[in-house]
């Protein structure tokens, strides 16, 4: 089975932005929908699905991919983690291009630091088994979709009696960074694409506060592209009929309650903190830390280090870009200074940051 | 980052499954999963665990009902 090829076909894409163009026609302000996960940023690039939509409709992103908005500070503490010389960095590949403060993973490895890119936390649990005499590191980066997948790797490494593998873990959860841009007055958004894979964990329940709170209309939604348009009509229909509420529309894979065995794990694994996020700063209780029972697996207590003074890019507009309220072209560094092959700011670097994705897939 | 593939379960042995996609095969942790799964069921994969059912059915349904709203000749 393919579905992707089903779920690409041209002609139903196309019959779903005619039909979005005629429940907009006569619209007056633009409805503007925010998209806070980079697949889907991607796919709407990679598919130009704003070019099939009426100028009614305006998609800007968000907040959405973990690689951009992990900040320096995180990443200055992994370069200071990989230049000790028994230690293992094994992470996710977007990790090493991101710029710290003065220097990047990939510049550690060209000095010669052990740094490993993986594809699961489990070969990173595995690497620790077979170099006893070495200390593994996990970068733990990402949201309720992978951080399930790193508390896995520590009950693992736990029942196997290990006790050289770690995580530097700086997780990330969704909804609040949503509450905190639907509570900004300078944005207007008048409904969420909400992320797919991060739904499937948390499920489409846990985006009802906003709903309630703000008036906000949220579609859980696929990554294909008649998933989004799709997604974007039930946007269109709530905001046009004034209604706020939870839609999912990636029913074949989401429910919504989640997954309650994942919400376990990474609530036996992690526990709530103030996390940092790039650009936007210090957002209450929007991220997971290791929890205390499990703190001989946390590389941040298990293994000090002296992280350099922290040094911010000047000129790179991340953070408003991470917030919507500019676009890629709007940065000055955009295409010249900054492009992915030398990226200034993190949103450059992973292939699903939004200037990245503008980048390659253009306007 | 957290792009999840739909792959189908080939064969389960325990706590993983192997999964197969276009001839690529994978192995899954079905640690993370509160669904039951058999051979023949298609599961999303992430970062080598499977993270949830992928209902075959559903997405069937989804696709035809589309079909029958969006196609350009029913929309007239
Ligand atoms: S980690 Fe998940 S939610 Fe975030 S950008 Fe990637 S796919 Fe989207
Ligand atoms: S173009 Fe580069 S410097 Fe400008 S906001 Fe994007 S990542 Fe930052």
């Amino acid at each position: 089975m393919n579905y992707s090829d089903s779920f690409r076909d041209k002609e139903l894409v196309q019959g779903l932005a005619r039909r979005i163009a005629e429940l907009t026609k006569g619209v007056e302000k633009p409805l503007v929908f925010m998209e806070v996960c980079g697949t889907h940023t991607m796919a709407i690039y990679q598919f130009g699905l704003r070019s099939l939509l009426p100028p009614q409709v305006k998609l800007i992103s968000g907040p959405g991919c973990p690689v951009c908005v992990t900040p320096n500070s995180y990443l200055d503490r992994a370069i200071a983690l990989c230049r000790l010389p028994d230690v293992i960095i094994t992470s996710f590949g977007d990790m090493l291009r991101v710029p710290g403060s003065s220097s990047s993973l990939m510049e550690e490895r060209a000095k010669g630091a052990d740094i490993r890119v993986v594809y699961s936390p489990l070969d990173a649990v595995q690497l620790a088994a077979k170099n006893p005499t070495k200390r593994v590191v996990f970068l733990g980066v990402g949201f309720e979709t992978t951080a399930p997948t790193i508390a896995g790797s520590i009950l693992a490494a736990k029942a196997q009696g290990l006790t050289n593998y770690f995580v530097l873990a700086s997780h990330k959860t969704m909804p609040q960074p949503m509450a905190i841009l639907s509570a900004d007055p300078d944005l207007q958004v008048d409904g969420y694409i909400c992320p797919a894979h991060v739904s499937a964990i948390i499920g489409a329940d846990a985006y009802r506060f906003l709903c309630e709170e703000y008036r906000v209309p949220c579609v859980v939604t696929g990554f294909e592209p008649t998933d989004v348009l799709q997604g974007v009509e039930m946007l269109v229909r709530q905001a046009l009929a004034g209604e706020s509420k939870v839609e999912i529309q990636y029913s074949r894979v989401v429910r919504w309650e989640g997954n309650a065995k994942a919400q376990a794990m990474l609530a036996d694994v992690f526990t709530p903190f103030d996390a940092p996020w790039r650009g936007i700063g210090v957002l209450p209780g929007s991220g997971l830390r290791i929890a205390d029972k499990y703190a001989e697996f946390d590389a941040e207590l298990a293994i000090p280090v002296q992280v350099e003074e922290l040094k911010e890019h000047k000129g790179c507009l991340c953070g408003e870009i991470l917030k919507g309220k500019v676009s890629p072209f709007d940065c000055p560094l955009f295409g010249g200074k900054c492009t992915p092959e030398s990226p200034v700011g993190a949103c450059m670097v992973s292939s699903e940051g939004t200037c990245a994705a503008a980048f390659k897939y253009g306007r | 980052m957290c792009v999840g593939v739909p792959m189908q379960v080939i064969s389960i042995d325990g706590d993983f499954a192997m999964t197969e996609v276009d001839g690529v095969k994978r192995e899954a942790s079905l640690m993370m999963l509160d669904q039951e799964v058999k051979v023949g069921d298609f599961v999303i994969v992430h970062a080598g665990f499977a993270i949830s059912k992928l209902d075959e059915e559903d997405a069937k349904a989804t696709l035809e009902l589309m079909r029958e709203v969006y196609s350009p000749e029913l929309m007239g």
